[in-house]
């Protein structure tokens, strides 16, 4: 298939449709409006439907009902959004319903800005819903990934029957990349046996539920949803390692950062100076076994990022106190230029050279 | 030998967790009867809410989904967009529907979502222990109004019916007791037209049933019937708000 130019957003909702995605409930947030405003105009020619709701807990609780009843389902936000979806999220997560949920995030706290930022890191990763529960998080870095992952996404989410996040920033969002509609990998699912679909008089009722008032009954579903995180960690590990032989420092970037990051490597390895760097493409799980890939030749890491620092915890956990973790980060929307990055490896480079 | 009075098969024989003379019990039953008698349990979907009825999921004889506190019309918003023929309700007491919820349940009948409503106002928070409702009367004492409901400080008891009748895509609004025979008879009647306007396309509605908390409202089941009557109805008054034409 030729290649298509697209805005992000629309390039998201594109590719869920053709991932299957036959209902999406949303409520308008800048800097992601095209993604419903595209659904609005779609979704109905596959025979799905499209629903604005009237606030994003409405949202995401219709995005629960309607997983719940075995369909194919969608939502989109942007970081505040986000945050009244979390209810919701940890609901589907406990009752283990699949969806895709897609974060066009924009520099926070509070209603923050509209430009893009990665400060929801934590909010994607570790979620703000209550409970023990974890999201499989995408993070593209170019629209083709974007296109890529989010048509991937509905089959690992209903594998998995858990929510998968994509997360991107307004940037990725917003901007408008020449992009192919590839076909996706496809997984060996079961059938939706468990969905509230109506009994037709034929099977005993069905109940979507996140309640257990008997404690023990509760830890053991805890721990069985560890399980298949476990799982999770184990076979859906994703990350791009780039020009790290002879690396003096790796720098761990994501998505849009990730872009810029390249530039400056690019711009560095001109002046001598080898760089390289670790993207993650899951968020979570997160690639810890990337690092123990790095070279001898590294002195340094850098985590780079669109926040005052979410993604260096992890970083450090990864890197197991084996190298010094620098960090440098813009956030509120700015997004850090090559330029700013290239000071900073030499400034960590600094004493040596 | 005729049996003149079985058990429906619109609920599964399960004892229910219900206090002794809670009515949510009878609410329970009527609901069980009118999905039996309109054929409708094999496609029935119901939505449990938070509250005292949280265990519905497990009495229906029928696929039951679990909502968060107050977000029931929005889920079943969800289940009834995919499936367009199932019979999707949501079963919901006065402090998940009216306060929590009450975006929710206002832009469910807004849309005119073709789902049918059960509201249970016993007027109290039950399961949490007897807090104040939205519905609670003036002068109604409750665990966070002990010295009773100040209309200056929490303002007048919300009309939930009365509110929602206002709204055009709320096609049928009736409200309800159970507090006597023949009240519980119209009140089955008032169920079965709203799931029948419900399968007949026409929109939204719903039943509002008085119903009692004997146990935070510290009386005896049969006082608490006498309550009800007594205090509820002037304020709630039954009736019919809303019917459409041609399912009257
Ligand atoms: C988000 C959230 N807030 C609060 C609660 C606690 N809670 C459980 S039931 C309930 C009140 C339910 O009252 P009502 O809807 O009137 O039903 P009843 O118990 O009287 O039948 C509350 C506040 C909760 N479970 N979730
Ligand atoms: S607390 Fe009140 S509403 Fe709840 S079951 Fe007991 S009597 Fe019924």
């Amino acid at each position: 298939m030729a290649k298509i130019l697209m805005k992000g957003n629309e390039a998201i909702a594109a590719a869920a449709i053709k991932g299957g995605c036959k209902f999406f409930f949303g409520y308008p947030i800048t800097p992601q409006n095209e993604l419903p405003e595209y659904m609005a105009r779609e979704l109905h020619k596959t025979g799905g439907c499209f629903v604005q709701a009237e606030s994003e807990v409405a949202a995401i609780n219709m995005v629960y009902g309607a997983a719940g009843a075995g369909a194919r389902v969608m939502t989109s936000s942007s970081s505040p959004g986000i945050a009244l979806k979390q209810e919701g999220i940890s609901y589907i997560a406990g009752a283990e319903l699949p969806c895709v949920i897609v974060n066009i995030s924009r520099g926070g706290p509070g209603l923050g800005g509209i430009q893009p930022a990665q400060a929801d890191y934590f909010q994607n990763t570790r979620g703000g819903g209550n409970g023990d529960y974890r999201l499989l998080v995408y993070a593209p870095a170019t629209l083709q990934e974007a296109v890529d992952l989010t048509m991937e996404a509905f089959d690992a989410a209903d594998y998995y029957r858990n929510p998968v996040v994509i997360s991107g920033d307004g940037m990725i969002g917003q901007m408008m990349e020449p992009i192919e509609f590839k076909e996706p990998k496809k997984r060996d699912l079961s059938p939706k046996d468990w969905a509230t679909d109506g009994t037709k008089g034929e099977r005993e009722p069905n109940i979507i539920n996140s309640l257990a008032l008997d404690p023990a009954e509760l830890e053991k579903h805890n721990i069985r949803l560890q399980e298949k995180y476990d799982l999770m960690e184990k076979n859906e590990v994703r990350y791009e390692a780039y020009n790290m032989e002879n690396a003096e420092v790796v720098i761990v970037a994501y998505g849009t950062t990730s872009r810029v990051v390249k530039n400056a490597i690019a711009a560095l390895k001109e002046e001598g100076i080898n760089v390289g760097l670790i993207r993650p493409i899951t968020l979570w799980p997160y690639p810890m076994k990337a690092f123990d890939q790095i070279p001898h030749t590294t002195k340094a890491l850098l985590c780079v990022e669109m926040s005052m620092g979410q993604m260096i915890d992890d970083v450090k956990i990864a890197n197991k106190g084996r190298l010094p973790v620098h960090f440098y980060g813009r956030s509120g929307g700015m997004v850090p230029a090559p330029d700013e990055i290239v000071g900073k490896v030499k400034e960590i480079l600094g004493g040596e050279r | 030998m005729t049996a003149v009075f079985e058990r429906t098969n619109g609920l599964k024989d399960l004892p229910t967790h219900y206090c002794p003379g809670c009515t949510h019990g009878i609410i329970h039953r009527l609901v069980g009867e009118v999905l039996e008698e309109l054929n409708l349990l094999g496609k029935a979907i119901g939505v449990a809410p938070v509250g005292c009825s949280v265990l519905a999921y497990d009495y229906f004889n029928c696929d039951m989904h679990e909502a968060a506190h107050g977000r029931a019309p929005a889920v079943a918003t969800g289940i009834k967009r995919v499936h367009k023929d199932a019979a999707v309700f949501t079963y919901q007491g006065d402090g998940d529907l009216a306060s929590i919820g009450a975006a929710e349940i206002v832009h469910a009948a807004h849309r005119g979502e073709k789902i049918t409503t059960i509201f249970v106002n016993n007027a109290i928070y039950g399961m949490t222990g007897g807090q104040m409702a939205p519905t609670t009367l003036i002068g109604q004492k409750a665990t966070t109004a002990p010295f009773g409901r100040d209309k200056n400080h929490s303002g007048m008891p919300l009309r939930v019916s009365e509110m929602l009748a206002t709204i055009t895509g709320a096609v049928f609004v009736e409200r309800v007791s159970v507090d006597t025979p023949a009240n519980i008879r119209k009140a089955k009647k008032a169920i079965k037209k709203a799931f029948e306007v419900q399968m007949a396309g026409q929109g939204f509605g719903i039943v509002e049933v008085l119903s009692t908390c004997p146990t935070n409202w510290g009386l005896s089941p049969i006082e608490a019937l006498g309550w009800l009557r007594e205090n509820m109805i002037p304020y709630y008054p039954l009736g019919n708000f809303r019917t459409p034409q041609e399912v009257k």
